[in-house]
């Protein structure tokens, strides 16, 4: 069977073999197995070793201390440990959050469970773009505010966050700032130094490193303290206890360390590729690209095919594999609240594709995809009661639907 | 998600996807749905005047099951009377197209479809 074209780098990346090679160097007994927490033996502390090196590689590429990395099992769990670390550690400071409602679900539903324990949350709206302004954060900040948490690049949408001058605004109130980062290292450049966030959630398996391992930068000067989520041995200066996997921390070092290296060329080819997929399908009518174009990574392209249900049309791209922004796999029908976030109406949330484009994306596959989604979208839309009407002039917003 | 077999075939090639003049007196229109919900059906039969239905259309924007329940309605009302596509169930297509319960308000749909186009019809006469 013909495997489909992979074109779903946001949802998460092949591990690069470089990366893969280091790894299994730590895995079996002629390899570095040790325990890194072992003292008393060489096995322990070339394991050591090799966690320290990959801490400075990761600690490199966002220009951080190695000693304010703390290795999580992933984005998800250093934002729970973020949030939640923070929320509990300062309670008496104060109740008040701050983040936004086009949030990943990791960040989100780490709010509502905060909520529940007594918390107050602020969810920002969004520009159309998807942009979170500075002055957005200004206008939600209160007096008992102790933490803002926004991501760096949407999941959905590619957009990019100013997180220097919202940090300006955080500092100035004397308020923490966390920021997911899952998505954005190795796709635009960080500086943790001249940034003034406290706190960043980084995931390896979006970097071509494995799944399973993450880390959260917690800043050292000032100093941010977090009461620990998960509790054992005292590992990670009592941050985050359980046994480290070398194998895994050795993989997202490599896989961080190349990012450093290769991203300037490999964001610049992965632009253009987008470009053409873009330029390739935007002379069709009503096609849509969501979020800001410009305030933007180079390997995102969530595009909008009005008339055309995304489940179809997915279906009809059988051999491509991409996500759609309509999660009507679901009885609920619910189109991507990210989308909705924007302010897009229902009918173009529920129509959306979201391309990723990656390290191994080729102009072929591109070129490929633009075909499939023409003959896909032409397809549809002959079998579309709404493009009927939208070619007759119809208002579909003047139509009364009988909603089921 | 897996699509079966049946669902996929009517997906790929769709039978009598169009559009009759809703004016025609002796054409009925269904349409249900709304865009907000991800699923639009427009349903027309064209009835003889022994009360046969002569030609039945569609076309329906929504995921490939939807597609697939209003393709399949097509094809059962063509030579049915008004009376006996009354009867046709949601159970029968969903049935037919070996639906996942998720997928099973695509063939309320198409039910809701025949009604809405023999309700429009009568309306005329």
């Amino acid at each position: 069977m013909k495997l489909p074209l992979y074109l779903d780098y946001s949802s998460t990346t092949p591990v690069d073999p470089r990366v893969a090679k280091l790894m299994c160097d730590c895995l079996t007994q002629e390899g570095n197995f040790g325990n890194p927490a072992s003292r008393s033996h060489l096995y322990g502390w070339q394991a050591e070793e090799a966690v320290e090196t990959a801490r400075r590689q990761v600690a490199d590429l966002v220009n951080a201390d190695p000693r304010e990395i703390v290795w999580t099992s992933g984005a998800t769990e250093s934002n729970n440990l973020a949030i939640k670390g923070i929320a509990h550690f300062y309670h008496k400071k104060g109740k008040h959050i701050i983040t936004s409602k086009i949030e990943h679900k990791a960040v989100l539903d780490t709010a509502r469970q905060l909520e529940r324990e007594g918390f107050e949350v602020t969810y920002l709206d969004p520009d159309a773009d998807g942009l979170i302004s500075p002055a957005m954060v200004q206008d939600a900040m209160r007096e008992d505010t102790i933490l803002v948490s926004l991501m760096h690049v949407n999941n959905e949408i590619g957009v990019v966050t100013d997180l220097a001058a919202i940090g300006e605004v955080t500092r100035a109130a004397k308020v923490f700032f966390h920021v997911d980062a899952a998505q954005s290292p190795g796709k635009i450049a960080i500086d943790l130094e001249a940034m003034k966030v406290d706190l960043m959630s980084f995931s390896a398996h979006k970097v071509y490193g494995p799944k399973g391992i993450g880390a959260l930068y917690v800043r050292r000067k000032p100093r941010v303290r977090l009461e620990a989520q998960m509790h054992g041995g005292g590992h990670e200066r009592g941050m985050r206890s359980g046994t480290l996997p070398t194998h895994q921390i050795v993989g997202m070092g490599a896989a961080f360390a190349i990012a450093k290296e290769e991203m300037a060329e490999e964001n610049e080819r992965i632009l253009a590729l987008r470009q053409r997929l873009w330029n390739g399908v935007s002379d069709m009518e009503e096609v849509y690209l969501n979020g800001s174009i410009d305030q933007r990574v180079a390997g995102n392209a969530n595009i909008s095919f009005n008339y055309v249900e995304g489940e179809s049309l997915l279906m009809s791209l059988r051999e491509l594999a991409v996500s759609s922004g309509s999660a009507c796999t679901s009885a609920s029908l619910e189109p991507s609240y990210v989308l909705r976030a924007l302010g897009m109406n229902d009918e173009l949330a529920h129509s959306s594709i979201r391309f990723s484009i990656g390290r191994f994306t080729t102009t072929a596959d591109v070129d490929q995809a633009i075909a499939q989604v023409r003959k896909a979208v032409t397809k549809l839309r002959e079998l579309s009661p709404l493009w009927d009407m939208y070619k007759d002039g119809v208002d579909l917003n003047s139509v009364q639907w009988a909603a089921h | 998600m897996a699509y079966s077999e049946q669902v996929i075939d009517h997906y790929e090639n769709p039978r009598n996807v169009g559009k009759m003049d809703e004016a025609d007196a002796q054409v009925g229109t269904g349409m249900v749905g709304a865009p907000a919900c991800g699923d639009v059906m427009r349903l027309q039969i064209r009835v003889s005047e022994e009360g046969i239905i002569e030609d039945a259309k569609f076309k329906t924007y929504g995921c490939g099951s939807a597609i697939a329940s209003s393709s399949l309605v097509t094809e059962w009302m063509k030579g049915m009377t008004l009376e006996e596509a009354g009867e046709i169930r949601n159970s029968s297509i969903s049935e037919e197209l070996a639906l996942p319960p998720v997928k099973i308000h695509c063939s309320v749909l198409a039910e809701d479809a025949i009604k809405a186009a023999i309700d429009n019809y009568k309306s005329k006469q």
